[in-house]
């Protein structure tokens, strides 16, 4: 608080009324922005995917030629789309429920605790969510893609 | 700040409640313990990860009733999501309402189906 009345604080440009095109491809964005609108990013890729992964859970748990079905549409593909088309709306969704899991545990600490909503932790705290969410995305896509 | 009361509010709004951004908090901490759980009995089971394994998660009476409390707990946080972004980036009414409804009906169809589905393992 004492810094934003502190008097020596040079001019920032002010942004109103901002022009999608103009204004939000020059604005440099904070690592916390870039967590806040992935964050909203991945609830929506989730919500645009939910039947598949309601088609997901169908398959793999109703029974074993179900689960047989389940496999070959990531192996050999499903209505037309190839496999590895299906592995990357896999890989999308891990990235969105890494993404929106570890972001979404900032924000409840930032809504439980006052000395997390700090200029410090809001940066920190944005490079933990990527530096975690990131690699674990890597190493599961890895995975899906049979690279070990 | 434009006028927002009387004949004039916003009946596409968020009801201006403390409750929904509750909810959303509190559904969001649900599925966090969900997810644990399943991973937990996933890394802690013995013999190989397959359909045995995955269907037998979900046998319980007790992981059905658990199971189903998240998809409930994920239709009203995905609504709660998905109706601040609306209302964040959709000004026009009549386009809101629109995705509005398009959202709560997706959402239905989807836990409808996850719900038949769950109980048929």
């Amino acid at each position: 608080m004492t810094e934003l009345a502190s008097p020596q604080r040079p001019k920032r440009p002010e942004f109103r009324n901002i022009n999608a095109f103009k204004d939000l491809t020059t604005y440099r964005m904070t690592p916390a922005a870039w967590v806040s609108i992935l964050h909203r990013g991945s609830g929506v890729i989730m919500f645009i995917l939910m039947p598949f992964v309601i088609w997901m859970f169908d398959t793999s748990i109703s029974s074993e030629i179900s689960f047989g079905h389940f496999k070959d549409a990531f192996n050999s593909g499903m209505l037309g789309l190839p496999g590895f088309l299906w592995k990357l709306a896999a890989l999308a969704l891990i990235w969105a429920y890494l993404h929106h899991f570890v972001a979404g545990l900032r924000h409840l600490w930032m809504d439980l605790s006052h000395d997390a909503v700090t200029k410090e932790f809001g940066k920190s705290s944005a490079f933990a969510t990527l530096a975690v969410s990131l690699p674990l995305t890597l190493v599961l896509g890895a995975k899906l893609f049979g690279l070990y | 700040m434009s006028v927002n009361y009387g004949y004039k509010r916003s009946a596409v709004g968020a009801h201006y409640g403390v409750r929904d951004w509750l909810a959303q908090r509190v559904t969001a901490a649900l599925m966090v313990l969900f997810t644990l759980l399943v991973l937990a009995r996933i890394i802690f089971s013995s013999g190989p990860i397959g359909y045995d394994l995955w269907a037998g998660l979900f046998a319980a009476q007790w992981m059905k009733g658990l199971t189903f409390a998240v998809i409930i707990a994920m239709l009203y946080h995905v609504w709660v999501g998905m109706r601040n972004i609306f209302m964040d980036y959709v000004k026009p009414v009549l386009l809101r309402l629109t995705l509005q409804i398009f959202a709560i009906v997706w959402l239905l169809v989807c836990a409808g189906w996850g719900i038949q589905v769950l109980w048929r393992v």
